[in-house]
This record gives C-alpha cells, sequence and structure tokens, in this order.
C-alpha cells in the first residue's frame, strides 16, 4: 500500500541519525545518550508496528514503496518496499534492537556512547537490507552492515577479540565480493535488453541461461552460505560469538543469520531458478549436515556461547533446507502445496530462533555479567540462587529443542513435515535435531540450572533485576505466543510465498 | 579540424603560461623573504593555485579544441583533471605547512617545485603530441626527484631520491626510444595523426608493437605498476611524508593521463595489444600489492603497496579500452587521490617534533585520543579497501563493471578476490586504532587548519560514497 510518508526511510534513518547524535554527544552526556538510544529505539520499534498494522496481507505486491532516482549513471534507485517476507524481518529487528539497548543499560564500561551508536547505526542498515528493493542499495547496506559489527566485537568483545572480529569481517566480505560480481553481469545483462535496471525485479524478470545461471548462483550460494552461515564456512560464527559482547551475539544470531535466509528467498531463488532446480541438491545436504552433524558438535561444547553459537548453525540449517525443499517436492509429487510449506516453515524458524537464540544469549549475558565466566563448569545449581531466570532459562531452552507451543516447534515442524512430503529421509535427517537439539540444550540446562550449588560464587548470585526481567519476560511472551498462534504471521506471508513458488518453479531459460 | 590547426591558440595553454607566470614571480619573491616571512611564498602559492583555477575555467572548453599547431589540445576532460589536481596539490600544501615548519623544512623551494611539478602534470594533460607527453613528464619527474631528496639532513631521503632519479631517467629513456620508434613508422608525434596512421600500417605490425613495448614500460613506471614498482615503497618511505602525500596526488593524476593520451588517444588502433600487456600489469600490481602490504609495518610502506594494488585497478579501467572503461579508470584515479590525500594527511597529523607517526603503531588507541580522527582514519581505510558506503566502493565497482562489459569476467573474478585480501591490513589499522590502548597520552598537536581541511577530506570520502552521483556524473560529462 501506500503510505503517505516514507516509514521506511524513517525506520532506516531515525536510528542512524540517533546513532550519529550519540557520537557527537560522546561520554560525557552518557546519561541522556543511553536515554537517546532507548527512546530512538522503542520509538523505531513503536513506528515499525504501523508497517504490520498498516500491510495488506492479501496481495504479494510491495507494499510502503519508496523510489526516489539516487545514482542516475546507471539508474540504481533508493528503492524501499516491503512484501510478506521482508516486513516480518524488519520487525524482528526493531524488536531486538531496543532489547539489547536495555539490556545492556549498565554493563557497558568503556566508550559506552559509541556502543550505543554502533547499534542504533547497525540497526538503520539491517532495516535497510530487508527494504532495499534495488540490488545496489542492498548491496550497499549489506556490507555496510559489517563496519559497526566489526567494531562491537572488536571493542567490546572477550580476550581473542581481535581475531574473532577480523575473522567475521574477511569471511564475509569474500562471500559477498563475489555476490557483487554477479549483480554488476546481470545489471550489464538488462542493459543489452535496453533498461539499465539494478532492481531486485527487473533481475527476477531478467532471462539468463543455465550457465550462467549456475555461476550467479555460486557466488550468491557463497555470499548468503556464509552469512547463514552453512557447513563449512560456519567456522567464523563460534569465535564471533564467542568473543562479542551480549548485545552483539544477540543482534548477530538474532538478525544477521537471517540475512543470508532472506537473501536466498530474494535472490537466489526467484533470480536463478534453474540453477537452484540443479544445485539444490547441494545445498540440502549440506543444510542436513548442518543439522545433524553441527548438532553434535554443539553436544561436546563447554563454552556456553559456543553451544549456542553451534545451535544456531543446526537450526538455520532448516532454514535452508525449507528454502531448497520447493523443487523436489514439486518434482516428485507437483507438490506446489508443501513447497510453500517447505518456505513458511523457513519463514517462522527464522523469526523465531532470532527470538529464541537472541533469549538464550541474554541469558548467557546475565550470568556472565555476574560470574564472568562462559565456562559450563563454573556452573551448576543457578536454580537455588536465582529462581526467576532459571524459569526463563528453561523456558528458552525448552523453545530451543522445539518444544510445542513454543515457537521454535512451529517453524522446524512445518519443515519436518515438508520434506516428508519430499522424501522419507530428508524427513528422518531433519528430525534428528529434534533429539539431539533437545539432548544438547536440556544438558546444558541441566548442568548450569540444576544440581548443586557447584560453587560460593554460585551460591552468591542475584537473581535478575527489573531490566534483565523486562527483556527475558518480553521474549518469552514473543516465543509463547507464535508457538500457540503463528497465525498471525504466516497470514502476511501467503500471498507472497505462494507468489514466490510459482516465481521459483517458472524457468527462466 | 583545419580552422582549429591554423589557429595558434594560446589560450588553449593560458593555465599553464598563467602557472609558469606565476611561478617565476613565487620564485623572485622568496629569494628576498626572511624565513620568518615564508608563509609569504606558502599563501603565494595557494594564490597561484586559485588563479590557475580561474584561468582554467575562464578558457574552459565544451568540445576539444588543438593549439600550438596541434601540439597542445584541450578538452573538457582536461579542464577537469586540471582543476582537481589544483585541488589536491592546494591540500597537499595545506597538510604538509605545519610538519615542514617544525622540522625547519618550510623553505620556499618545496612550494615552488611542487608547482613546478604540477605544471608538469598540467602540459600532460594538454599533451597532443608525444613530445609534448614527454616534456610535461619530464618536467613532473625532476621535480619529484628534488622534492623527495628535500630533507639534505636525512640519508633515507637522499637514498630513495638517488634510487628514484636513477630508475625513473631510465623509465623515460625507455618510453623515448618507443616514442622514436613510433615516430619512424609513422611520421607523425602528433596523437591524432599517429591514430589514423596507426590504423592504416596495421595494429599488427611487428615494429609498433615493439614501441608499445618500450612505451608502456614508461607508462607501468610512472604509474608505478608491477613490476615496475621497485621504486614506490622506497620513494614513499624515505621522502618527508607531506613529500610522500604529494606525490601520491598529483602525479597520479599524471600518470592516468599519460596512459589515456598515449594509449587510448595515439595508439587506440593497437588496443588488442596493450590489453593484454595492461592485463599482465594490472593483475600482478593487485597481487603485489595487495599481498607484500600484509607484511609491512611502516603504514607509508603500507600504503606504497596499496597504491601499487590501486594502481592494478585503475590500469582495470584502462585496458577494458571502452569509453567506459576510461571514465571508470578516471573515476578511480579521482576517488584514489581523494583518499590517498586524506591517508597521508593522518600522519601528518599525528607527527610531533621528533615523532613521525609513520608506523603502524603509532595509531594505537587513536579513538581514545580523538574520537573523530580516529572515525576519519576508520572511513578512509574502509573507502581504500573499497567497502561501502564510501567513495573507494564506487571506484571499485566501475572498474569491475569496466571489465565486466568486455567479457573479462574473471578478471574481475581475481581482482575482487584481491581486493578482500587487501581488506586485511586496512582492517588492522583500524584494530590499532580501536581496539588496543593508546601507547602514551600525548594530545593531537595540529592546527586549525590542518584539523578542517582534513576533517572535510574524511567527510568526502563519505558523502561522495553516499551521492556517488557528483563524482561520477563528472566523468561521464566529460568522456562521454
Amino acid at each position: 500500500m501506500q503510505f503517505d510518508w516514507p516509514l521506511l526511510s524513517v525506520l532506516i534513518w531515525l536510528p542512524i541519525a540517533a546513532g550519529v547524535l550519540m557520537l557527537v554527544l560522546g561520554d560525557s552526556a552518557i546519561a541522556l545518550g543511553r536515554w537517546t538510544a532507548l527512546l530512538a529505539t522503542a520509538v523505531t520499534f513503536g513506528l515499525s508496528t504501523l508497517l504490520y498494522t498498516n500491510f495488506d496481507p492479501t496481495t504479494a505486491q510491495l507494499q510502503f514503496v519508496e523510489q526516489r532516482p539516487w545514482i542516475e549513471l546507471f539508474n540504481a534507485r533508493y528503492w524501499l518496499g516491503v512484501d510478506g517476507i521482508s516486513m516480518p524481518l524488519i520487525l524482528l529487528t526493531t524488536f531486538i534492537t531496543p532489547l539489547v539497548v536495555i539490556a545492556s543499560w549498565t554493563t557497558i564500561g568503556r566508550k559506552p556512547a559509541q556502543y550505543y551508536a554502533s547499534f542504533l547505526i547497525l540497526e538503520g542498515l539491517m532495516v535497510g537490507v530487508f527494504a532495499a528493493m534495488d540490488a545496489m542499495l542492498f548491496y550497499v547496506f549489506w556490507e555496510a552492515m559489517l563496519i559497526p559489527m566489526f567494531i562491537i566485537i572488536g571493542v567490546w568483545g572477550g580476550p581473542r577479540r581481535v581475531y574473532a572480529t577480523i575473522k567475521f569481517f574477511l569471511y564475509t566480505f569474500l562471500g559477498s565480493v563475489f555476490m557483487l560480481v554477479s549483480l554488476i553481469w546481470m545489471y550489464l545483462q538488462t542493459c543489452e535488453a535496453g533498461q539499465c535496471s539494478y532492481a531486485i525485479a527487473d533481475f527476477q524478470a531478467l532471462p539468463i541461461g543455465l550457465t550462467a545461471q549456475m555461476f550467479i548462483f555460486v557466488s550468491f550460494l557463497l555470499a548468503f552460505a556464509v552469512k547463514v552461515p552453512m557447513w563449512p564456512v560456519h567456522t567464523w560464527l563460534p569465535d564471533a560469538h564467542v568473543e562479542a559482547p551480549t548485545g552483539g551475539s544477540v543482534i548477530l544470531a538474532a538478525i544477521m543469520l537471517k540475512m543470508g535466509g532472506y537473501g536466498f528467498l530474494r535472490f537466489s531463488l526467484p533470480i536463478t531458478p534453474d540453477a537452484s532446480a540443479q544445485l539444490d541438491w547441494l545445498v540440502i545436504s549440506l543444510s542436513l549436515i548442518a543439522v545433524v552433524y553441527i548438532g553434535f558438535v554443539a553436544l561436546v561444547q563447554q563454552d556456553m556461547k559456543k553451544l549456542i553459537a553451534y545451535s544456531s548453525i543446526a537450526h538455520m540449517g532448516f532454514v535452508t533446507l525449507g528454502s531448497f525443499l520447493t523443487f523436489e517436492l514439486v518434482r516428485v509429487n507437483g507438490d506446489v502445496r508443501g513447497a510453500a510449506m517447505g518456505i513458511d516453515g523457513a519463514m517462522v524458524q527464522m523469526i523465531s530462533h532470532g527470538l529464541i537464540s537472541g533469549a538464550m544469549f541474554f541469558c548467557v549475558g546475565v550470568l556472565y555479567d555476574r560470574v564472568h565466566s562462559r565456562e559450563i563448569g563454573a556452573y551448576g545449581g543457578v536454580v537455588n540462587t536465582m529462581p526467576v531466570f532459571a524459569t526463563f532459562a528453561v523456558l528458552f531452552a525448552m523453545a530451543n529443542s522445539g518444544l510445542p507451543a513454543t515457537s521454535g516447534f512451529v517453524g522446524e515442524f512445518l519443515v519436518i513435515l515438508a520434506s516428508f512430503r519430499a522424501d522419507f529421509w530428508y524427513a528422518f535427517l531433519a528430525a534428528i535435531t529434534l533429539i539431539l537439539g533437545a539432548a544438547y540444550t536440556l544438558w546444558l540446562v541441566k548442568r548450569v540450572v540444576f544440581g548443586a550449588v557447584a560453587n560460593d560464587q554460585v551460591a552468591s548470585l542475584k537473581d535478575v533485576n527489573a531490566r534483565e526481567f523486562v527483556v527475558l519476560g518480553v521474549l518469552a511472551l514473543a516465543v509463547l505466543a507464535l508457538g500457540v498462534w503463528p497465525a498471525p504471521l504466516l497470514d502476511v506471508m501467503r500471498p507472497t510465498v505462494e507468489n514466490l513458488v510459482q516465481q521459483v518453479l517458472t524457468s527462466k531459460i | 579540424m583545419q580552422a582549429a590547426m591554423a589557429n595558434f591558440g594560446l589560450e588553449t595553454v593560458a593555465a599553464e603560461i598563467f602557472l609558469l607566470g606565476a611561478v617565476c614571480v613565487v620564485l623572485l619573491v622568496d629569494v628576498f623573504l626572511s624565513d620568518r616571512n615564508r608563509w609569504i611564498t606558502y599563501a603565494l602559492s595557494l594564490l597561484s593555485l586559485a588563479g590557475a583555477a580561474y584561468v582554467t575555467l575562464r578558457f574552459s572548453v565544451d568540445s576539444r579544441i588543438f593549439g600550438l599547431d596541434g601540439m597542445v589540445v584541450a578538452d573538457p576532460m582536461g579542464d577537469v583533471l586540471k582543476l582537481f589536481t589544483y585541488g589536491a596539490v592546494a591540500v597537499a600544501f595545506v597538510y604538509a605547512r605545519e610538519y615542514l615548519q617544525r622540522r625547519d623544512l618550510f623553505k620556499g623551494e618545496i612550494f615552488i617545485l611542487g608547482l613546478m611539478a604540477l605544471l608538469g602534470v598540467m602540459v600532460m594533460i594538454s599533451a597532443g603530441s608525444l613530445l609534448t607527453v614527454y616534456l610535461g613528464l619530464e618536467l613532473m619527474s625532476l621535480s619529484l626527484y628534488s622534492m623527495v631528496a628535500f630533507d639534505r639532513e636525512s640519508g633515507v631521503s637522499a637514498e630513495s631520491a638517488m634510487k628514484y632519479f636513477v630508475l625513473g631517467a631510465i623509465a623515460s629513456g625507455t618510453m623515448l626510444y618507443g616514442f622514436s620508434i613510433v615516430y619512424g613508422l609513422t611520421g607523425t608525434l602528433q596523437l591524432h595523426e599517429l591514430a589514423v596512421a596507426v590504423g592504416e600500417i596495421g595494429a599488427g605490425n611487428v615494429g609498433l608493437t615493439f614501441a608499445l613495448a618500450f612505451i608502456m614500460v614508461g607508462v607501468a613506471f610512472k604509474f608505478g605498476a608491477a613490476p615496475f614498482h621497485m621504486w614506490i615503497p622506497d620513494v614513499y618511505h624515505g621522502a618527508p611524508t607531506p613529500v610522500t602525500l604529494f606525490i601520491s596526488s598529483a602525479p597520479k593524476i599524471g600518470s592516468f593521463v599519460l596512459a589515456i593520451r598515449v594509449l587510448a588517444e595515439g595508439l587506440e588502433a593497437m588496443v588488442a595489444s596493450w590489453q593484454d600487456m595492461l592485463i599482465a600489469l594490472s593483475v600482478l600490481s593487485m597481487i603485489v600489492g595487495n599481498v607484500v602490504a600484509i607484511a609491512q609495518r611502516n603504514l607509508k610502506r603500507m600504503l606504497a603497496y596499496s597504491t601499487i594494488s590501486h594502481v592494478g585497478f585503475i590500469l582495470l579501467g584502462v585496458l577494458a579500452g571502452t569509453s567506459a572503461g576510461y571514465r571508470a579508470a578516471m573515476f578511480y584515479t579521482l576517488t584514489y587521490v581523494i583518499m590517498a590525500v586524506g591517508s597521508f594527511g593522518m600522519i601528518l597529523l599525528l607527527a610531533r617534533q621528533g615523532f613521525e607517526a609513520d608506523r603502524i603503531e603509532d595509531f594505537r588507541g587513536l579513538n581514545r585520543k580523538s574520537p573523530w580522527f580516529a572515525a576519519v582514519m576508520l572511513m578512509l581505510m574502509f573507502s581504500t579497501a573499497g567497502a561501502p558506503p564510501f567513495l573507494g566502493f564506487w571506484a571499485k565497482l566501475a572498474v569491475l563493471g569496466a571489465v565486466l562489459d568486455v567479457g573479462l569476467a574473471w578478471l574481475a573474478a581475481v581482482a575482487v578476490l584481491l581486493s578482500v585480501v587487501g581488506a586485511f591490513y586496512y582492517l588492522r589499522v583500524v584494530k590499532v586504532m580501536y581496539f588496543d590502548e593508546p601507547a602514551d597520552q600525548v594530545a593531537i598537536d595540529a592546527g586549525g587548519t590542518l584539523r578542517t581541511v582534513l576533517s572535510a577530506n574524511g567527510l568526502a570520502v563519505l558523502a561522495l560514497g553516499v551521492f556517488p552521483s557528483v563524482l561520477m556524473d563528472l566523468c561521464a560529462r566529460v568522456l562521454p
């Protein structure tokens, strides 16, 4: 729908402007700065709910469209818009960021103004990634986003932060430069077709031969697989997660990983449908390896953050699996409904994982702020001193292992259901995660939360304060709400997903 | 064309004549100044630049005009390049002042030599004949040799100047030899006649290819493209920092215009031959520049290798052999100059009495001391690495587009891969500024002008990155 004021631009530039303001204010006015950050992120979230309330769920058309010329020389446009796939992800972004601000209210000792400013600028850029409908604009946001994250991990991270952040930056940079080459190549193709354009929609409509599609597909795969991350290019993630400050881990897990999934749905599938159909086995195998193998890897972790990081990789495997089941489903049984179900599942899994993994990193953050250790061995019997915290931790752990009535169940269930329709063995392997996920998460909870009080430090722990309670409480509500009643989410996505399936099944050769 | 030829056309070289006059005046005035009043030379030099800009604008042209019987040419590209070069030189002078004053190097000669080098660049920009190209090139090079050796007390400077001079002279000689073969085969030195003559002889002519190889050595040397890059690290490292800064500004525009005038205009018909040569030079430069830069501990040396890699990227645009490619190369060159001037400006900002600030560790903890200038350096480094939303990204995008357009997809893939390698050492600078603790607590000691201009320099990298059309359209207008 057409909105009479540029809502998406406000969602992008308001946090960025607030971030710049915080940099100007500096550390001397940090009390004011904190409230500025909270106010800016809260207002951004408030405004973003307008996206939901004014969204027309009956169409796959872009809504809230803004289009202005940007670089006329090659017809790159400042073109924003949302559909059923990007809108929930924008909401997730604006929902998580204020929580990050609240959670780090008192825990950042050095350069707090820059800390909040980085998150604010990052928020704007992330919304930009989901809202950009011009590939060049998308790429600019996509790459620019790395810079604040690089700073966040490097300045406020743990002991090996320099290694982790440079690895993070170079990995993702390496992944995306090849995507850039593909984008330029497609742009040149549109020029040959008569109308130069960087619009994603034009790329989707562009006829491309199979060989070229293969190259483009692989370059996209590199970019998005690193971001998701998929096995075997996942190794940056455990490092980045472990070293990042709590807020950084949360944003990384909750939102940045989703960009890989989003990229597959927005770029890979519709732009290179034939190559995707040819190479879907590759993505499916990598996803299943992620689900099963990484699940086992998670079991043996001694570090809480590392365990959750590996669990993230396994859960994101469902996203890629669900997205790429489409071809198998349609090829084998012509099951278009099942294909849509796979993509639905992928989307729900992304949102749900955003909430749950974010929440779990917050939980680790709560413990870390008190004990300054992430080692599982340093804890035990936390429930005795922190009963409220323990309740939350158990809830999120259950959600992470896919307990029905939590959001974690819905996404995994849909994807497993869809894979059953495709191939029994896919479903079998995917379902192993229900066991593995339960094993590593619940074992984590058992060792950390339950049992006898392990040491004096645990004995002297104080339960969550009001600030932490708000953060965890809000997330818990969201996880439960989405688990019990996912219909609002599924409804807004339906036309877009159906449209996507149709697009994917239309050959471009 | 004939009418234009008959015209002696002094107005085509009005800016050069003005600057030559101005340099003479500055030189004379400087003789009678005491060291205390040296600022007058400095002010007059800046004034000369402003005057030259006025003259250039006054005599700017909409289309190509020949002058001095075809020895010189005036075209919109030349006007834009000249104006930009004045700006770069002015900024270089402004950045240099305090550093020179503190080291007792604030002499008139450095400004006069700088202006002479600029004059050489301008002659190259206006060149309509191989002879004019050579005149401009030598005027520029000789001024630069002396500028590098400007600090008489410093052995390192003298050594690097000597190296620069010997190698530069060989390269110039080689190129002149190439020119002479071309003259022998075609009977003309004028670029537009040459283009026709080469077409008639046929691009496959062995003699011409032989000549091209010699000319290419000269072009590659002046650019600093691998494997003719040996002088760059030593000269960048050995020269006083303001001179290093100067070398990375105006002369880079000179090298670009040298390639355009000689290869793209004079020897256009031989594009197939020089394209292959440039591909080799470009790939080698990107590899050598990016890989060796990783091992550097000295920031000036690191930026020298970074220059080599950027030259590789500029050559990508030139080798495409299309007007989109030349445009991309021009855009890249201008972008590079803006970024390089800023990066060396940062070194000058941090330099103090007895402290050069030219090691990477010298930037340690800058974010603690001055968040703003750390941010400026951050923008410059990410821009140089080619990360959006900064200007450097668009330059890379432009040259990648140009090579993809002529079907060299593998070259684009190699280029982006090496740019990732390159990102590492720029990140390291950001790392020491932001992640490390400062080694000392000495505050930045620099005057307001330097701070202001440097801030503007950093912001320009961001602003032009968010609105790249400004600079891109300019390049597109003059190279249609």
